[in-house]
């Protein structure tokens, strides 16, 4: 019988710093420190403004809680590179994830605040960890709740590549191959998402 | 940790009601949505099994259960033979050889949700029953409360009216005596519990002395046929003493609200213009009250049945 108090880790699991409980014994490596996200973020921003030359109607959408701190600096960037004001929405992906019914234990919700409508806009979703593309999918669905936006491209932070679905990443900060034991944290200071941030390649070991 | 059923407050403890209250205030979001519909229990069945007439809750079920895509079924026997314990079991059973995802169960008699959770394996919600609790009214109303006050440690609570026969009344006792509230009752002493005290709570005959200082004055619904002679001499009377109205309300602190789990007998419980006007917040009350059943459903519905069971 699953013991309900440590919910199976799934395809879906998303392990952010909101996770206080993962693991700290277990083999651990920096993989993206402060100075290297900066600099993917800006990178990323110059990619942005290429791809979507001309166009104003762009709207960043935070998948909480990684993406949240990533779409607000990528926002900072693009303002300072172009003097876009972009509006920056939280989207939670929750009530929309797949597997909600294998679980014993329902997650918890966390905050959505969409200040602008989605419509006639190109939507950029950020996530800090895309890996199975289930969480990208169960975002586009929530977002298509919200309007018609006239188009959809995503940001990722780290790429971690275990595609399950058919999802693309448009814009990624760094692809790190990991083996499907291991999980991939983004994390600031004292487990908050405050800056300094780093991306941890963590070992799940025989039990996480 | 949330179990398998809500058939109590008294059954939970603060992180439980906590929990419950944040999943509530992130489902209030999507009631702001132009689409106020969520995927999340889509091909999920409730059933809404409601032995004593309730429009508003059972509607605030069904709307709760609509939002979150379940499938919503009303059943609500009336008839007479069902008064018995056994077919009250057997329309249970009957229901859950049909693998609903949850039941929402109210009746009139205490204890009886507890008796159908026992025999079923769906998860039951406490809907209301008889003068035991009403889960889901308290936790709407310390939502509403939170909102307003941004807090509930600390705060005092005044009960007033008939809380003897009041599901409401104990409900909240539990809710925000387990939240860090002080709480007072008031109601004329045939309608005070003889052991009330024992929950923790203060009880006044004075509405003036149970009011002083209140940051929450909540007034309980009373049964017209309560008010002929038996509990309380006359509806005048009673009025005179326990109707709240905005020149008793000044022994309450200036920013007090007025909360009341309705349908108000206006000029009984409340004034008319307390009624319909703040500081009263019963609309408030009924709007999060569907925020508040989607977070409920959202937590024990739909969920595997061994780790409910567990869980």
């Amino acid at each position: 019988m699953p013991n309900p108090h440590t919910p199976p880790s799934s395809p879906t699991e998303r392990p952010t710093a909101q996770r206080p409980g993962a693991p700290r014994s277990g083999d651990e490596r920096v993989v993206l420190d402060d100075t290297a996200i900066r600099r993917a973020l800006v990178r990323i921003a110059h990619e942005v403004l290429e791809r979507n030359e001309g166009q104003d109607r762009l709207y960043l959408v935070a998948i909480p809680n990684g993406g949240v701190p990533l779409a607000r600096q990528l926002a900072e960037n693009l303002r300072s590179i172009s003097g876009l004001e972009l509006p920056v929405g939280i989207l939670d992906t929750t009530l929309y994830r797949d597997d909600l019914t294998l679980r014993g234990e329902r997650p918890p919700l966390r905050r959505t605040e969409m200040p602008s409508a989605v419509d006639g806009r190109i939507v950029i979703l950020v996530d800090d960890v895309a890996n199975t593309g289930r969480t990208i999918r169960a975002a586009m669905d929530a977002l298509m709740d919200f309007g018609r936006p006239s188009g959809v491209q995503v940001v990722a932070l780290v790429d971690r590549g275990h595609r399950e679905l058919p999802i693309r990443i448009d814009y990624v900060g760094k692809n790190i191959p990991t083996h499907a034991r291991e999980l991939v944290i983004l994390r600031g200071r004292n487990g908050s998402l405050e800056p300094p941030l780093e991306v941890v390649v963590v070992s799940k070991g025989g039990d996480a | 940790m949330i179990g398998r059923d809500l058939l109590g407050i008294e059954d939970l403890d603060r992180a439980d009601l906590e929990r419950i209250l944040e999943t509530a205030e992130r489902m209030q979001e999507v009631g702001t949505r132009e689409v106020k519909k969520v995927p999340t229990l889509r091909g999920r069945t409730i059933v809404n099994l409601f032995f004593e007439p309730s429009t508003r809750t059972r509607t605030s079920f069904e709307i709760a259960g609509k939002r979150l895509s379940a499938d919503v079924v009303n059943f609500s026997p009336t008839s007479s033979s069902l008064t018995k314990d056994e077919s009250i079991l057997d329309t249970a059973r009957t229901l859950d050889a049909m693998a609903p995802d949850a039941v929402v169960v109210r009746h009139k008699v205490a204890g009886v949700p507890k008796r159908i959770a026992d025999a079923l394996a769906a998860p039951v919600i406490n809907a209301g029953d008889g003068a035991h609790e009403h889960p889901t009214q308290a936790l709407l109303d310390l939502l509403t409360v939170y909102q307003e006050k941004g807090r509930i440690d600390g705060l005092s609570v005044t009960i007033v009216g008939d809380v003897l026969h009041s599901r409401v009344a104990r409900s909240n006792i539990y809710g925000f005596l387990k939240l860090g509230a002080e709480v007072r009752v008031a109601a004329p002493p045939t309608l005070i519990p003889p052991a009330i005290e024992t929950l923790g709570v203060k009880a006044f005959t004075s509405l003036r002395e149970a009011l002083d200082g209140a940051d929450v004055v909540m007034a309980l619904r009373i049964q017209r046929e309560r008010l002929d002679g038996a509990y309380v001499p006359s509806i005048r009377e009673y009025s005179a003493t326990f109707g709240l109205d905005r020149t008793k309300l000044r022994f309450a602190k200036d920013d007090a609200i007025v909360m009341h789990p309705g349908p108000v007998n206006r000029g009984v419980e409340l004034s008319h213009d307390l009624a319909d006007h703040r500081p009263s917040v019963i609309l408030d009350q009924v709007r999060n009250g569907v925020a508040l059943r989607m977070a409920v459903l959202y937590l024990f519905a739909g969920r595997p049945v061994a780790a409910a069971q567990e869980g």
